[in-house]
């Protein structure tokens, strides 16, 4: 079977160039439109989701002050906030925006193996928005059943949204994975087999790497919520008994029984669980390109790093009850799943040691997308600190539920993750449109991020040891709970307030400096990696001019000694300038197989 | 390229993800194609995996499935004959497609859509049957979704969720067998190569190797 790779097809390659505005920027197969219209459209619905929990925030600050929600929409809220967080934004964010942008870029390819797909996956995606966001305007609003979605209180009468909000969700949620999974074969299979000429895996920037083994998370993980997702539905819609046990509803016994809630909550979390790394793992990626460039270092153990994701990739299927300790099981199995947990610090802490030792003796600039790396530094390591208490179970059963789980998920998943996109976006917002950002705003909203941020979680985590329940309207006056609780509560508000103003400073910046930035150049970072390389900034269609480039170096030649500038491109032959990277290849001598 | 990409045999897969350009030395839509199904295997897993607990769970006693699929052709009913009959068809589809392949790379037009014609035609019959299937349980048993006349509710809900499902993947695989059949009947892939002709075969098989999961374990288990 004569079959030619495709970085070596070049020259037959088929382009659908657009020839009209709409094929350009609305129908369009062109990966970087494709990843700003992802992006875009998941920062739009993050900002819904943030001032949804701005809302809370007020609520719960101020409990008699602000008459703004009832104790139905604070529910719908938490639900929302929650589920548009993680789902709607990160994910769809980090893959694919990011995914879509950097992946062909870094691979040195001319778009996704498959443009159409892609194109049908942004589409999907928004037809998944568009119904989530419906669910506001049906009668009973949407679902107030808090983003786990727990049976069998989802759709008994006390929930709200109990009839039509959970319905549109579920259903939200089965599109988004179509979508996820048209986009996400596409990243996977462009990764695997459409690198240019010398670039090896173990030459791939992180940021490929992690968002790499987070899309095969996602296609081994989204399946589980599918398959919950329509059981569910198939309970509220057609009167099955997946997950309804037998339940007396004010007296009245439903038509349900024998079901088992418990088989939600499993296959839930075998999504849930990997659903956080999703969402970690590249941020971990990108971040560690952020810090690698802006420290005018490589990035430290390089191949220890990819392990670290893979490790951490293959272990976050085996945890997944860890978020079910307090639903009883077996004291083996939580011994069993406690143990998986706490092994994941292992190779995280590895990441987390890495990035530091890339700081160190670094020639460190510090740029706005450095200082969002370097906080989101501090974030991780509060955040995976908690998580080790979370982890075991007799430390677990106490503080479930309390805001001591709400500081560590959000330190971990939710600021950590928003600062690498800070930080990210920051970065490659010069490639992207060819401009600068202004500095000073940028730095002024990190400080403020940043500050803001331990101004409002570090209060929860002693709000949980105090015992402070999460997802309570409003706490009334308990024995346990000291007045003053009230009081770190306000202040917290103040401060989410503050943050979430100075997010405008983020939309502000970005949209002002489109128009008025500096001209960036094409590399104004001096970054080593293949995306700054590319001939055109932004870059064009087909991103490489008349031919693909030959990648001959890492993606992290910082720094080198003998080198004429402080850093080497990846498509710099090594008879023109030396190298520090450890595997030796050379794509104009042998080009199928590694010297090892 | 070396000569351990050309021959294959010699090539391990450490040499082939030490490699640049590609992991795989095969065409990106084969690789696309077992990617997706890896993905499907685990929505499959999820069902099969939720059908087992939800029988454990379940409070009334699990019907005899051998009774439920019996058809009497005059005499004594036999057991799960037309479920036999319908994993017969389904795996000698494979057979059939297996041949659709082997002529397509020989570049045999006109053989490699009649047997692909003949795949989507077995393929459809096997859903033919499942509706004859369907269509008896519902009208002539009364099996729902949420009730059946043989004790756990929760054996309606699997049986329609899961062979419904695998119905769907049968229902498109056809469409797709037969968008492919007649795109290589009019020499759509005289210079792109028939590799689609196999993806859309490992489609097939995969279709049928779920169907023999579902087979032991919801119709013997």
């Amino acid at each position: 079977m004569a079959y030619v790779p495709l970085a070596d097809q070049d020259s037959e390659m088929e382009m659908h160039h657009p020839h009209s505005w709409v094929t350009k920027y609305v129908w369009s197969q062109d990966h970087k439109v494709i990843a700003i219209q992802y992006g875009g459209l998941a920062i739009a619905v993050g900002v819904v989701a943030l001032v949804l929990s701005l809302l809370m925030r007020m609520q719960l600050g101020f409990p008699e002050t602000f008459d703004l929600i009832d104790p139905s929409s604070y529910y719908q809220s938490v639900t929302m906030h929650g589920m548009i967080m993680v789902v709607y934004m990160l994910t769809a964010l980090l893959l694919g925006g990011f995914g879509n942008y950097l992946i062909p870029l870094m691979c040195g390819a001319r778009d996704m193996v498959f443009p159409f797909l892609n194109m049908l996956s942004v589409w999907v995606y928004a037809l998944s928005v568009i119904i989530l966001m419906s669910s506001f305007f049906v009668s009973g609003g949407p679902t107030g059943a808090g983003w786990t979605l727990y049976p069998p209180q989802t759709s008994m009468a006390g929930t709200p949204g109990h009839d039509m909000g959970i319905v549109l969700m579920l259903l939200s949620l089965a599109v988004f994975i179509v979508a996820f999974t048209m986009g996400g074969l596409n990243y996977v299979t462009t990764i695997l087999q459409y690198r240019c000429r010398g670039l090896t895996m173990m030459r791939l920037p992180l940021t490929v790497w992690g968002i790499f083994i987070a899309t095969i998370l996602g296609l081994f993980a989204f399946p589980a919520l599918l398959v919950s997702a329509i059981m569910m539905l198939f309970d509220i819609l057609l009167g099955t008994s997946f997950f309804m046990p037998a339940v007396i509803e004010s007296g009245t016994p439903l038509d349900h029984n024998g079901g088992s809630p418990i088989l939600f909550q499993h296959l839930f979390w075998f999504f849930g669980h990997p659903e956080v790394y999703i969402v970690a793992l590249p941020a971990f990626g990108l971040v560690s390109d952020v810090l690698s460039t802006h420290a005018r270092k490589n990035i430290f153990g390089y191949r220890m790093m990819v392990w670290a994701i893979i490790a951490i990739g293959g272990l976050s299927f085996v945890v997944w009850a860890h978020h079910m300790y307090v639903s009883g099981m077996h004291p083996y199995f939580g011994f069993f799943f406690a143990t998986t947990t706490l092994i994941i610090a292992v190779p995280t802490a590895l990441k987390v040691y890495n990035w530091v030792l890339t700081l160190w003796e670094g020639d460190i600039r510090l740029n706005a997308p450095m200082y969002f790396a370097i906080g989101f530094i501090f974030t991780f390591i509060h955040g995976g600190l908690t998580g080790l208490f979370l982890g075991n179970v007799v430390i677990d059963l106490p503080l479930s539920d309390t805001y001591f789980v709400v500081a560590h998920f959000h330190m971990v998943m939710g600021v950590s993750p928003v600062l690498v996109i800070f930080a990210a976006l920051y970065h490659w917002y010069p490639k992207v449109t060819g401009r600068m950002f202004h500095e000073g705003m940028a730095k002024a909203h990190f400080w403020i991020t940043f500050l803001g941020t331990y101004a409002i979680y570090l209060p929860m985590h002693y709000l949980g040891f105090l015992g402070v329940p999460r997802r309570y309207y409003a706490m009334g006056s308990t024995d346990f709970i000291p007045e003053s609780a009230q009081d770190l509560n306000a202040a917290i508000t103040i401060a989410a307030l503050i943050v979430g103003a100075a997010q405008i400073l983020f939309f502000i910046n970005i949209f002002w400096s489109l128009r008025n930035g500096k001209k960036a150049g094409p590399n104004p970072w001096g970054s080593a990696s293949l995306e700054w390389q590319t001939p055109d900034t932004p870059p064009k269609h087909g991103n490489w001019g008349d031919e693909l480039p030959t990648v001959y170096r890492w993606a992290y030649d910082y720094s080198v000694p003998g080198a004429h500038e402080d850093f080497i491109p990846q498509n710099v032959p090594e008879s023109v300038e030396p190298t520090a990277d450890e595997q030796h290849f050379d794509p104009d001598h042998d080009a199928s197989k590694a010297d090892t | 390229m070396s000569e351990a990409a050309i021959s294959g045999s010699n090539s391990t897969l450490v040499d082939d993800w030490s490699a640049d350009k590609q992991a795989y030395h095969v065409p990106w839509g084969k690789a696309m194609m077992w990617i997706f199904l890896v993905s499907d295997t685990f929505i499959f897993t999820c069902f099969l995996t939720g059908y087992l607990h939800v029988r454990l769970s379940t409070t009334e006693p699990w019907p005899l499935q051998s009774e439920i699929f019996a058809l009497s052709f005059g005499g004594d009913p036999i057991p799960l004959i037309l479920i036999a009959l319908m994993t017969f068809i389904l795996i000698t589809s494979s057979g059939t497609m297996a041949l659709a392949v082997n002529f397509g790379y020989r570049r045999d037009k006109v053989k490699t859509f009649w047997f692909m014609v003949a795949t989507a035609a077995l393929g459809a019959s096997f859903v033919g049957m499942q509706v004859f299937e369907w269509s008896k349980l519902i009208l002539e048993e009364g099996v729902r979704p949420w009730t059946n006349p043989f004790g756990a509710t929760q054996f309606g809900s699997v049986f329609f969720m899961i062979t419904g499902f695998h119905g769907l993947h049968v229902t498109v695989g056809v469409i797709y067998l037969l968008t492919v059949a007649f795109k290589v009947k009019n020499g759509h892939y005289d210079k792109k190569g028939y590799e689609i002709v196999e993806i859309a075969g490992l489609y097939w098989h995969f279709v049928d190797l779920v169907w023999v999961f579902i087979f032991a374990f919801f119709y013997l288990l």
